[in-house]
């Protein structure tokens, strides 16, 4: 099955080890992704205030992009694109006024017509091709892995687009599950890494770092897995930044599920380009039983 | 002889009667202003002639460049000869690659909400949008090649409600794609080679002294490759 | 904190004001302080998330100046767990949108430390949410 798939710009350069690992999983569970012509970055964190229609114009661009292509729906990777496109769909669709005023003001494009579905690939995994059916391509168990999933804010909240369970969510638990490892639920696996505040505040979002990771650890878990480059960076880059404050910090390795997928299907480990991860996390894999470390360069902080 | 047929514009707002078939900056000479600033080549290519104008009963701001468009009748024009968009100071061969340099010396690229005001008033009909979106994205030949006809007018900077300075951020394209990702041209190294040792010197010196009139001759009787490969 | 009673036109404008661009009305709160048992953020503020809307429901405009409306994080968690229903992510907004719809940033994209080396996520959503709109 092919699908369109939209980036988002980090996944472009900084997160590409997010992007080609979920494309190569794509690929090995039958599913292309095939990227959007011409698309823009969907402007996240979704607009608030209830006067506003400008910042809808990046969103729904994107999804007229889709409509041009005769499609009706779009798989996306990075949470926070998922959020931002899907709320601002569901805002065109409840409100016929915002719609047309920006069909208008976008003069240069079809009318957007509401009926495109934004997707994140996890609810793909879960509902169309079955974690029973992941089980089955898995060929290197995760086994020896202790992987405390992390969730963020954007993939649940707010309710209407959240694809899961607000407080106990547990898709990701599913699916490491079903690649064999052992799945560390945690406390803090809903609660906000920071965010954006990562650019002028880092140190408000090293103690999120702190506070998340240690609580993981203290559940025993050996690694994170998440979906959001900016969690990403928040909770693996700003580890240097957590070792500044607290010297017993102990780092740990961050994967996008993506990756952990790939290890567990048994493809080329460069499709999980750890250079672009910050804590060098092969260390950690060679504890899987059956399996050969390669050794690469990688991005270390 | 017929009477030339006539239009009313308004330069700042003032009214005046001027010929058709002027260019706006050619009609603005003929209604009794010198450009000291804002004209430049009057052929398209250096983009100092920027101008906003308005249509009488349209509520549209139209962008164009005085030297290269026709006058219509109840136009409001407005000229802009130079627009303050923030430039970078940047030394173009202490750059790596691998970090968001676009974003480093431009970071008002990350406000872009892709409105595309500024495709919208670009005179050189260049998807400005979609090369700032390339920039952002970290696209950096894809953003030189998209923004190639630039003539650094700066009516899209002026224009943007994000105040970034589109044209500016396409030059640091270029010069990134020129410098450290377009393969270098071989024939081009060859011919600085060439004139360091002097093989051209003696046709130079020759050239600067042969005096005014013979130079003209010698340009208008030079040897012209014809385009269809003969 | 005291607050004088009944609240002036100034003040009720002013919470009027930040009714209608959130869209959310303020005074149902009750105080429960769930939002800010929730809020991952709250150990830095200056004010609790409750006391800000206490603040815009009685008008004070000194929760302009706070520290906590730009430290939020748009994590949405209060917003879930209000049980009256007030997305109070959305009243940070407003809040924060009164300095930059007057084209005023609270961050500065010239003086962010290190831009190159942060992901374009960050600086995107960093300036939607601090830069002027």
């Amino acid at each position: 099955m092919k699908i369109p798939y939209y980036p988002g710009c980090t996944l472009k350069k900084d997160a590409l080890n997010f992007e080609e690992s979920a494309l190569a999983v794509g690929k090995k569970l039958g599913m292309e992704l095939v990227e959007l012509p011409r698309w823009n970055c969907c402007g996240t964190v979704y607009s608030l205030a209830s006067d506003d229609l400008m910042h809808y114009a990046a969103p729904i661009r994107n999804l007229i992009r889709a409509q041009e292509l005769n499609e009706n729906r779009i798989v996306t990777l990075c949470s926070m694109c998922y959020n931002t496109l899907k709320r601002a769909n569901l805002r065109v669709k409840d409100d016929e006024e915002a719609l047309t005023t920006l069909n208008e003001f976008m003069d240069r494009e079809e009318d957007y017509r509401g009926e495109v579905t934004v997707l994140h690939l996890l609810e793909i995994l879960k509902d169309e091709i079955g974690f029973e059916k992941i089980e089955e391509t898995v060929e290197v168990p995760l086994k020896g892995l202790k992987i405390a999933p992390y969730y963020g804010c954007l993939l649940l909240r707010p309710k209407e687009v959240g694809i899961d369970d607000l407080e106990e969510p547990r898709i990701m638990h599913s699916l490491l599950e079903s690649l064999g490892a052992e799945v560390i639920d945690t406390p803090y696996k809903v609660e906000c890494c920071g965010a954006y505040q990562t650019a002028s505040n880092k140190e408000a979002v090293a103690e999120r770092t702190y506070s998340i990771l240690t609580s993981a650890a203290r559940e025993g878990a050996d690694a994170i897995a998440l979906s959001c480059p900016l969690c990403d960076f928040n909770l693996d880059a700003r580890q240097e930044t957590v070792e500044e404050k607290y010297h017993d910090f102990e780092r740990m390795p961050v994967f996008y599920f993506t990756q952990l997928m790939a290890i567990a299907f048994g493809l080329d480990e460069k499709v999980c380009r750890f250079d672009l991860n910050y804590v060098d996390p092969l260390p950690l894999l060679s504890k899987i039983n059956g399996r050969d470390t390669l050794k690469m360069n990688k991005k270390k902080i | 002889m017929a009477e030339k047929e006539m239009v009313k514009i308004y330069i700042m707002n003032k009214e005046h009667e001027v010929p058709v078939g002027l260019t706006i900056m050619e009609a603005m000479e003929y209604a009794g202003y010198k450009f000291i600033r804002g004209a430049g080549c009057r052929a398209g290519f250096c983009g100092a002639c920027a101008t906003v104008y308005r249509k009488k009963g349209d509520y549209k701001l139209y962008t164009a460049l005085a030297c290269q468009t026709a006058v219509e009748d109840g136009m409001y024009l407005s000229q802009i000869p130079f627009v303050p968009a923030n430039k970078a100071t940047y030394d173009i061969n202490k750059m790596d690659l691998k970090e968001n340099i676009i974003l480093k010396y431009y970071p008002e690229v990350a406000r872009c909400v892709s409105c595309n005001t500024c495709t919208k008033a670009c005179p050189q009909d260049i998807e400005v949008m979609d090369f700032v979106q390339a920039s952002l994205k970290g696209e950096i030949e894809e953003a030189a090649q998209l923004s190639f006809d630039c003539i650094q007018c700066g009516l899209c900077a002026l224009r943007c409600p994000a105040e970034i300075p589109q044209y500016h951020v396409g030059q640091l394209a270029r010069r990134l794609y020129g410098k450290y990702i377009e393969k270098p041209s071989k024939n081009l190294e060859e011919r600085l080679e060439e004139i360091k040792k002097g093989k051209f010197d003696k046709e130079m010196n020759k050239l600067t002294k042969v005096g005014v009139d013979k130079l003209k001759k010698a340009y208008v009787e030079r040897d012209i490759e014809d385009l269809a490969g003969e | 904190m005291r607050h004088k009673f009944p609240v002036n036109e100034t003040q009720s404008k002013f919470t009027e004001k930040i009714i209608e661009i959130s869209g959310q009305n303020v005074r149902k709160c009750n105080q429960c302080g769930k939002c800010s048992a929730g809020c991952p953020l709250a150990d830095q503020m200056d004010l609790l998330p409750s006391q800000v809307i206490r603040m815009v429901q009685i008008g004070d405009t000194s929760v302009l100046e706070s520290k906590t409306i730009w430290l939020c994080a748009s994590c949405f968690t209060c917003a879930v767990r209000c049980p009256q229903g007030i997305d109070l992510a959305k009243v940070m907004e407003a809040l924060r949108l009164q300095s930059l719809r007057k084209n005023i940033d609270h961050v500065k994209p010239s003086a962010i430390p290190e831009i190159e080396k942060l992901p374009q996520i960050a600086v995107v959503s960093s300036f939607r949410k601090m830069t002027s709109s």
